[in-house]
Protein backbone atom coordinates (compact mmCIF):
# COMPACT_ATOMS: atom_id res chain seq x y z
CA UNK A 1 0.00 0.00 0.00
CA UNK A 2 1.35 3.55 -0.75
CA UNK A 3 -0.04 6.35 0.65
CA UNK A 4 0.05 10.51 0.02
CA UNK A 5 3.46 12.24 1.74
CA UNK A 6 1.95 14.11 4.72
CA UNK A 7 3.07 17.62 5.38
CA UNK A 8 3.53 17.40 9.32
CA UNK A 9 6.31 14.62 8.15
CA UNK A 10 8.01 16.95 5.93
CA UNK A 11 11.21 19.13 7.43
CA UNK A 12 11.38 22.42 5.64
CA UNK A 13 9.73 24.62 2.92
CA UNK A 14 8.29 22.09 0.18
CA UNK A 15 7.31 21.57 -3.06
CA UNK A 16 3.73 19.24 -4.36
CA UNK A 17 4.15 17.04 -7.25
CA UNK A 18 1.90 13.63 -8.17
CA UNK A 19 3.85 11.04 -9.23
CA UNK A 20 1.93 8.38 -11.65
CA UNK A 21 3.46 4.58 -11.42
CA UNK A 22 3.61 2.01 -13.91
CA UNK A 23 0.34 0.24 -12.86
CA UNK A 24 -1.86 3.66 -13.37
CA UNK A 25 -1.84 4.38 -9.39
CA UNK A 26 -0.68 7.77 -8.34
CA UNK A 27 0.70 9.26 -5.36
CA UNK A 28 1.12 13.34 -4.01
CA UNK A 29 4.67 13.67 -2.86
CA UNK A 30 5.81 16.76 -1.04
CA UNK A 31 9.79 17.24 -1.70
CA UNK A 32 12.20 19.63 0.15
CA UNK A 33 16.01 20.74 -1.78
CA UNK A 34 17.35 19.45 1.49
CA UNK A 35 20.12 16.53 0.71
CA UNK A 36 21.35 13.55 3.41
CA UNK A 37 24.94 12.79 2.31
CA UNK A 38 25.18 9.20 1.24
CA UNK A 39 27.56 7.70 4.65
CA UNK A 40 31.25 6.97 3.85
CA UNK A 41 31.20 3.04 3.65
CA UNK A 42 27.31 2.29 4.04
CA UNK A 43 25.65 -0.17 1.93
CA UNK A 44 21.96 0.26 1.42
CA UNK A 45 20.39 -3.41 0.92
CA UNK A 46 16.92 -4.19 0.28
CA UNK A 47 14.69 -7.30 -1.48
CA UNK A 48 11.80 -7.01 -3.16
CA UNK A 49 8.95 -9.42 -4.19
CA UNK A 50 8.82 -10.59 -8.05
CA UNK A 51 6.10 -7.43 -8.31
CA UNK A 52 8.18 -4.55 -6.31
CA UNK A 53 7.04 -4.83 -3.20
CA UNK A 54 9.75 -4.49 -0.31
CA UNK A 55 9.80 -8.33 1.95
CA UNK A 56 13.32 -7.17 3.44
CA UNK A 57 15.42 -4.06 4.62
CA UNK A 58 18.79 -3.39 6.52
CA UNK A 59 19.35 -0.95 8.87
CA UNK A 60 20.91 1.54 6.72
CA UNK A 61 18.04 1.55 4.46
CA UNK A 62 15.45 2.82 7.36
CA UNK A 63 18.58 5.42 8.33
CA UNK A 64 18.75 6.66 4.84
CA UNK A 65 15.03 6.74 4.21
CA UNK A 66 13.78 8.46 7.05
CA UNK A 67 11.10 5.25 6.99
CA UNK A 68 10.59 2.71 10.34
CA UNK A 69 11.47 -0.91 9.16
CA UNK A 70 7.73 -1.27 9.58
CA UNK A 71 6.66 1.38 7.14
CA UNK A 72 8.59 -0.25 4.57
CA UNK A 73 7.83 -3.71 4.63
CA UNK A 74 5.15 -4.58 2.45
CA UNK A 75 5.36 -1.33 0.42
CA UNK A 76 6.00 -0.99 -3.04
CA UNK A 77 9.90 -0.24 -3.50
CA UNK A 78 8.48 3.26 -5.58
CA UNK A 79 8.15 4.58 -1.91
CA UNK A 80 11.49 5.91 -2.53
CA UNK A 81 10.88 7.70 -6.40
CA UNK A 82 11.55 11.42 -6.24
CA UNK A 83 9.35 13.73 -9.15
CA UNK A 84 12.77 14.48 -9.99
CA UNK A 85 13.60 11.15 -11.33
CA UNK A 86 12.25 10.74 -15.03
CA UNK A 87 10.06 7.58 -15.70
CA UNK A 88 12.70 6.02 -18.60
CA UNK A 89 15.18 5.20 -15.75
CA UNK A 90 12.28 2.50 -14.09
CA UNK A 91 11.89 1.48 -17.28
CA UNK A 92 15.25 0.68 -17.94
CA UNK A 93 15.63 -0.83 -14.69
CA UNK A 94 12.46 -3.33 -15.19
CA UNK A 95 12.95 -4.27 -18.71
CA UNK A 96 16.78 -5.14 -17.55
CA UNK A 97 16.33 -7.21 -14.40
CA UNK A 98 13.13 -8.53 -16.89
CA UNK A 99 15.55 -10.07 -19.21
CA UNK A 100 17.43 -11.41 -16.13
CA UNK A 101 19.71 -8.97 -15.90
CA UNK A 102 21.51 -6.85 -13.71
CA UNK A 103 20.81 -3.02 -13.86
CA UNK A 104 23.32 -0.48 -12.57
CA UNK A 105 22.64 3.17 -12.17
CA UNK A 106 22.33 6.85 -10.53
CA UNK A 107 18.94 7.16 -8.67
CA UNK A 108 17.83 10.37 -6.65
CA UNK A 109 15.83 8.91 -3.81
CA UNK A 110 12.89 11.01 -1.87
CA UNK A 111 12.48 10.93 1.72
CA UNK A 112 9.98 10.63 4.12
CA UNK A 113 10.72 13.90 5.49
CA UNK A 114 10.97 14.98 1.36
CA UNK A 115 14.59 15.30 1.51
CA UNK A 116 16.58 13.38 -1.26
CA UNK A 117 20.07 11.34 -1.29
CA UNK A 118 21.68 10.31 -4.31
CA UNK A 119 22.95 6.63 -4.37
CA UNK A 120 24.78 3.91 -7.39
CA UNK A 121 22.07 1.56 -7.46
CA UNK A 122 22.75 -2.23 -8.79
CA UNK A 123 19.70 -4.46 -9.05
CA UNK A 124 19.89 -8.31 -9.44
CA UNK A 125 17.23 -10.70 -10.26
CA UNK A 126 17.16 -13.43 -7.28
CA UNK A 127 17.18 -16.80 -9.12
CA UNK A 128 16.70 -19.63 -7.13
CA UNK A 129 15.77 -23.45 -8.67
CA UNK A 130 15.78 -21.91 -12.38
CA UNK A 131 12.58 -19.15 -11.35
CA UNK A 132 12.73 -15.50 -10.50
CA UNK A 133 11.85 -15.15 -6.74
CA UNK A 134 12.41 -11.43 -5.78
CA UNK A 135 14.96 -8.90 -6.60
CA UNK A 136 17.98 -7.74 -4.64
CA UNK A 137 18.90 -4.48 -4.61
CA UNK A 138 22.40 -2.42 -2.99
CA UNK A 139 22.75 1.03 -2.78
CA UNK A 140 26.15 2.37 -2.76
CA UNK A 141 28.14 5.96 -2.47
CA UNK A 142 28.02 7.67 -5.91
CA UNK A 143 30.59 9.98 -6.91
CA UNK A 144 29.59 13.82 -7.50
CA UNK A 145 30.61 13.82 -10.67
CA UNK A 146 28.43 11.48 -11.71
CA UNK A 147 25.78 12.94 -9.85
CA UNK A 148 26.31 16.08 -11.59
CA UNK A 149 26.05 14.71 -14.89
CA UNK A 150 23.15 12.78 -13.85
CA UNK A 151 21.59 16.33 -12.77
CA UNK A 152 22.40 17.40 -15.71
CA UNK A 153 20.70 14.47 -18.02
CA UNK A 154 17.46 13.51 -15.81
CA UNK A 155 15.64 16.63 -16.89
CA UNK A 156 16.49 16.18 -20.19
CA UNK A 157 14.45 12.52 -20.22
CA UNK A 158 10.93 14.09 -19.48
CA UNK B 1 40.22 -42.23 2.45
CA UNK B 2 41.18 -38.76 3.84
CA UNK B 3 39.62 -35.55 3.15
CA UNK B 4 40.52 -32.66 2.72
CA UNK B 5 40.26 -29.39 4.93
CA UNK B 6 41.30 -25.81 4.04
CA UNK B 7 41.08 -22.39 5.13
CA UNK B 8 41.06 -18.94 2.96
CA UNK B 9 44.87 -17.65 3.35
CA UNK B 10 43.39 -14.54 4.66
CA UNK B 11 43.62 -16.10 7.80
CA UNK B 12 45.36 -14.22 10.82
CA UNK B 13 48.54 -15.54 11.20
CA UNK B 14 47.97 -15.77 14.86
CA UNK B 15 45.25 -18.26 14.61
CA UNK B 16 47.16 -20.99 12.14
CA UNK B 17 47.59 -23.05 15.37
CA UNK B 18 44.25 -22.60 16.28
CA UNK B 19 43.17 -23.90 12.95
CA UNK B 20 44.98 -27.36 13.75
CA UNK B 21 43.70 -27.58 16.84
CA UNK B 22 39.93 -27.11 15.56
CA UNK B 23 41.45 -29.63 12.60
CA UNK B 24 41.75 -32.00 15.54
CA UNK B 25 38.46 -31.27 17.28
CA UNK B 26 36.48 -32.33 14.40
CA UNK B 27 38.28 -35.44 13.22
CA UNK B 28 37.27 -36.58 16.62
CA UNK B 29 33.69 -35.44 16.42
CA UNK B 30 33.03 -36.16 13.06
CA UNK B 31 34.75 -39.95 12.82
CA UNK B 32 36.37 -38.90 9.10
CA UNK B 33 40.43 -38.66 8.95
CA UNK B 34 40.34 -34.81 7.95
CA UNK B 35 43.73 -33.57 6.20
CA UNK B 36 44.38 -29.62 7.04
CA UNK B 37 45.96 -28.14 3.85
CA UNK B 38 47.14 -24.34 4.12
CA UNK B 39 47.31 -22.20 1.44
CA UNK B 40 49.37 -19.17 1.73
CA UNK B 41 48.04 -17.59 -1.75
CA UNK B 42 44.52 -17.28 -2.98
CA UNK B 43 46.38 -18.43 -6.58
CA UNK B 44 47.32 -21.87 -4.95
CA UNK B 45 43.62 -22.76 -3.47
CA UNK B 46 42.13 -21.77 -6.10
CA UNK B 47 44.25 -24.13 -8.41
CA UNK B 48 43.58 -27.10 -5.15
CA UNK B 49 39.39 -25.99 -5.64
CA UNK B 50 40.26 -26.46 -9.87
CA UNK B 51 41.69 -29.93 -9.23
CA UNK B 52 38.33 -30.56 -7.28
CA UNK B 53 40.81 -31.02 -3.85
CA UNK B 54 38.63 -29.71 -1.69
CA UNK B 55 35.68 -31.22 0.65
CA UNK B 56 35.83 -28.87 3.49
CA UNK B 57 36.68 -24.93 3.14
CA UNK B 58 36.44 -21.64 5.73
CA UNK B 59 35.96 -19.70 2.65
CA UNK B 60 35.76 -16.14 1.84
CA UNK B 61 32.29 -14.79 0.33
CA UNK B 62 34.35 -13.59 -2.89
CA UNK B 63 34.62 -17.65 -3.04
CA UNK B 64 31.79 -18.82 -1.48
CA UNK B 65 29.96 -17.34 -4.80
CA UNK B 66 32.16 -20.08 -6.63
CA UNK B 67 32.16 -22.86 -4.82
CA UNK B 68 27.91 -23.20 -4.56
CA UNK B 69 27.92 -22.31 -8.11
CA UNK B 70 30.59 -24.18 -9.63
CA UNK B 71 31.36 -26.33 -7.61
CA UNK B 72 28.16 -28.02 -5.58
CA UNK B 73 29.31 -26.50 -2.08
CA UNK B 74 26.96 -26.33 0.24
CA UNK B 75 27.32 -23.95 3.58
CA UNK B 76 27.45 -25.39 6.78
CA UNK B 77 28.31 -22.56 9.70
CA UNK B 78 29.65 -19.26 10.08
CA UNK B 79 31.27 -17.40 13.27
CA UNK B 80 28.57 -16.15 14.90
CA UNK B 81 28.19 -12.26 15.20
CA UNK B 82 31.64 -11.99 13.02
CA UNK B 83 31.70 -10.04 9.20
CA UNK B 84 34.31 -9.21 6.63
CA UNK B 85 34.74 -5.35 6.95
CA UNK B 86 37.59 -3.37 5.34
CA UNK B 87 39.12 -0.18 5.80
CA UNK B 88 40.83 2.84 3.48
CA UNK B 89 43.84 3.93 5.91
CA UNK B 90 46.23 6.80 5.11
CA UNK B 91 49.49 7.66 6.87
CA UNK B 92 48.81 9.61 9.81
CA UNK B 93 50.67 12.62 8.28
CA UNK B 94 48.71 12.38 4.88
CA UNK B 95 47.11 15.61 3.45
CA UNK B 96 44.04 13.49 2.13
CA UNK B 97 40.80 13.77 5.01
CA UNK B 98 38.32 12.43 2.46
CA UNK B 99 37.94 9.69 0.06
CA UNK B 100 36.54 12.37 -2.42
CA UNK B 101 40.17 14.20 -2.18
CA UNK B 102 41.66 11.44 -4.15
CA UNK B 103 42.57 11.86 -7.89
CA UNK B 104 43.15 9.12 -10.78
CA UNK B 105 46.68 7.69 -10.30
CA UNK B 106 46.46 7.67 -6.60
CA UNK B 107 48.69 4.65 -5.52
CA UNK B 108 46.44 1.95 -3.84
CA UNK B 109 48.53 -0.56 -1.80
CA UNK B 110 46.22 -3.73 -1.06
CA UNK B 111 46.89 -7.73 -0.93
CA UNK B 112 45.05 -10.58 -3.38
CA UNK B 113 42.43 -11.14 -1.12
CA UNK B 114 39.33 -10.71 -3.26
CA UNK B 115 36.71 -9.36 -0.96
CA UNK B 116 38.56 -7.07 1.41
CA UNK B 117 39.93 -5.49 -2.46
CA UNK B 118 36.09 -5.34 -3.63
CA UNK B 119 34.94 -3.46 -0.37
CA UNK B 120 37.88 -0.98 -0.67
CA UNK B 121 37.63 -0.50 -4.08
CA UNK B 122 33.87 0.38 -3.54
CA UNK B 123 35.04 2.96 -0.66
CA UNK B 124 37.65 4.84 -3.48
CA UNK B 125 34.47 4.60 -6.21
CA UNK B 126 33.15 8.07 -4.99
CA UNK B 127 36.85 9.44 -5.88
CA UNK B 128 35.56 8.19 -9.50
CA UNK B 129 38.62 5.50 -8.73
CA UNK B 130 38.86 2.49 -10.72
CA UNK B 131 41.57 -0.45 -11.54
CA UNK B 132 41.47 1.40 -14.59
CA UNK B 133 43.00 4.68 -12.52
CA UNK B 134 44.71 3.56 -9.67
CA UNK B 135 48.54 2.36 -9.52
CA UNK B 136 47.60 -0.77 -7.59
CA UNK B 137 50.45 -2.03 -5.08
CA UNK B 138 49.92 -5.87 -4.46
CA UNK B 139 51.16 -6.60 -1.25
CA UNK B 140 52.01 -9.91 0.23
CA UNK B 141 49.69 -9.35 3.72
CA UNK B 142 48.58 -6.54 5.62
CA UNK B 143 51.15 -5.50 7.82
CA UNK B 144 53.24 -4.68 4.29
CA UNK B 145 50.22 -2.89 3.09
CA UNK B 146 50.92 -0.63 6.65
CA UNK B 147 54.46 -0.62 5.79
CA UNK B 148 54.09 1.23 2.23
CA UNK B 149 51.69 3.66 3.59
CA UNK B 150 54.58 4.56 6.30
CA UNK B 151 56.81 4.61 3.83
CA UNK B 152 54.91 6.80 1.79
CA UNK B 153 55.27 4.55 -1.10
CA UNK B 154 51.13 4.03 -1.00
CA UNK B 155 48.67 7.36 -0.80
CA UNK B 156 45.82 5.16 0.60
CA UNK B 157 45.58 1.30 1.68
CA UNK B 158 42.71 -1.39 1.86
CA UNK B 159 43.05 -3.45 4.91
CA UNK B 160 40.86 -6.06 6.55
CA UNK B 161 39.18 -4.08 9.36
CA UNK B 162 40.12 -7.23 11.60
CA UNK B 163 43.59 -6.90 10.72
CA UNK B 164 44.05 -3.53 10.99
CA UNK B 165 42.67 -3.66 14.48
CA UNK B 166 45.35 -6.11 15.41
CA UNK B 167 48.04 -4.19 13.95
CA UNK B 168 50.66 -3.15 16.21
CA UNK B 169 49.91 0.04 18.47
CA UNK B 170 52.98 1.75 17.05
CA UNK B 171 52.55 0.90 13.43
CA UNK B 172 48.34 2.07 13.98
CA UNK B 173 49.42 5.54 15.57
CA UNK B 174 51.30 6.28 12.18
CA UNK B 175 47.71 5.45 10.38
CA UNK B 176 44.98 7.08 9.98
CA UNK B 177 41.50 5.61 9.02
CA UNK B 178 39.45 7.42 6.12
CA UNK B 179 36.97 5.15 6.24
CA UNK B 180 35.66 1.67 7.90
CA UNK B 181 33.37 -0.26 5.98
CA UNK B 182 30.11 -0.98 7.91
CA UNK B 183 28.62 -3.63 5.94
CA UNK B 184 27.51 -6.62 8.31
CA UNK B 185 26.47 -8.98 5.46
CA UNK B 186 29.41 -10.60 4.10
CA UNK B 187 31.51 -13.36 6.12
CA UNK B 188 33.20 -16.11 5.91
CA UNK B 189 31.87 -19.77 5.89
CA UNK B 190 32.50 -22.94 6.36
CA UNK B 191 31.15 -24.64 3.52
CA UNK B 192 31.10 -28.72 2.52
CA UNK B 193 31.76 -29.82 -1.20
CA UNK B 194 29.86 -32.66 -2.90
CA UNK B 195 32.14 -35.89 -2.03
CA UNK B 196 30.73 -35.18 2.08
CA UNK B 197 27.71 -34.16 1.67
CA UNK B 198 26.18 -36.88 2.81
CA UNK B 199 27.35 -35.84 6.33
CA UNK B 200 26.58 -32.24 6.31
CA UNK B 201 23.73 -32.59 8.90
CA UNK B 202 26.29 -34.40 11.18
CA UNK B 203 28.99 -31.73 11.06
CA UNK B 204 26.19 -28.89 11.10
CA UNK B 205 25.47 -30.55 14.45
CA UNK B 206 28.40 -30.88 15.94
CA UNK B 207 29.69 -27.18 15.17
CA UNK B 208 26.35 -25.85 16.39
CA UNK B 209 26.98 -27.20 19.10
CA UNK B 210 30.71 -26.69 19.85
CA UNK B 211 30.36 -24.10 22.18
CA UNK B 212 28.63 -25.73 24.69
CA UNK B 213 30.80 -28.35 24.94
CA UNK B 214 34.24 -27.42 27.28
CA UNK B 215 36.54 -28.75 24.97
CA UNK B 216 34.97 -27.67 22.01
CA UNK B 217 34.92 -23.66 23.38
CA UNK B 218 38.89 -23.48 23.78
CA UNK B 219 38.98 -24.64 20.44
CA UNK B 220 36.58 -22.08 19.71
CA UNK B 221 38.69 -19.57 21.29
CA UNK B 222 41.77 -20.50 19.68
CA UNK B 223 40.20 -19.46 16.78
CA UNK B 224 38.71 -16.44 18.00
CA UNK B 225 35.40 -16.86 18.04
CA UNK B 226 32.80 -17.36 20.37
CA UNK B 227 30.25 -20.24 18.26
CA UNK B 228 29.50 -21.00 15.27
CA UNK B 229 25.72 -20.17 13.85
CA UNK B 230 24.04 -22.28 10.91
CA UNK B 231 23.86 -21.00 7.77
CA UNK B 232 20.58 -21.44 5.90
CA UNK B 233 21.02 -21.95 2.38
CA UNK B 234 18.81 -19.03 1.38
CA UNK B 235 21.47 -16.91 3.60
CA UNK B 236 24.03 -17.91 1.61
CA UNK B 237 22.19 -17.36 -1.44
CA UNK B 238 21.18 -13.54 -0.58
CA UNK B 239 25.26 -13.08 0.06
CA UNK B 240 25.88 -14.64 -2.94
CA UNK B 241 23.26 -11.93 -4.65
CA UNK B 242 25.32 -9.28 -2.52
CA UNK B 243 28.68 -10.31 -3.84
CA UNK B 244 26.93 -10.10 -7.39
CA UNK B 245 25.74 -6.65 -7.12
CA UNK B 246 28.70 -5.62 -5.65
CA UNK B 247 31.37 -7.10 -8.23
CA UNK B 248 30.36 -4.68 -10.96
Amino acid sequence: MIVDMKPEDIVGEYREATLTYYDGKSRKVLYTELETPYPDGKLIVSTTTPDGVISHVNRAFVEMSGYSEAELLGAPHSILRHPDMPAAAFKDLWDTVLRGEKWQGFVKNLRKDGGYYWVKATVIPNVRGGKVVGYTSVRRKPSRSKVDECIALYPTLF
Amino acid sequence: MSVMFTVSPDFAPDRLSGWYIFNTWLQKQSAEAIHLEMYNHYQDLHQAIAEDKIDLIYANPFDAAMLVREKGFLPLVRAKGESDEAIIAVNADSNINDVADLKPNTRVAFTDDPDVRLMGMIMLEPADLHTGNIVPLLSDNHVLVAKHLLKGEADVGIILAEAYDNLSGMIKKQLRVLVRSQISVIYHSLMIGPRLQNRRDDFQKILVAMDKDEKGNGVLNALGFSAWQKIEDEEMEFMIDLMDTLNT
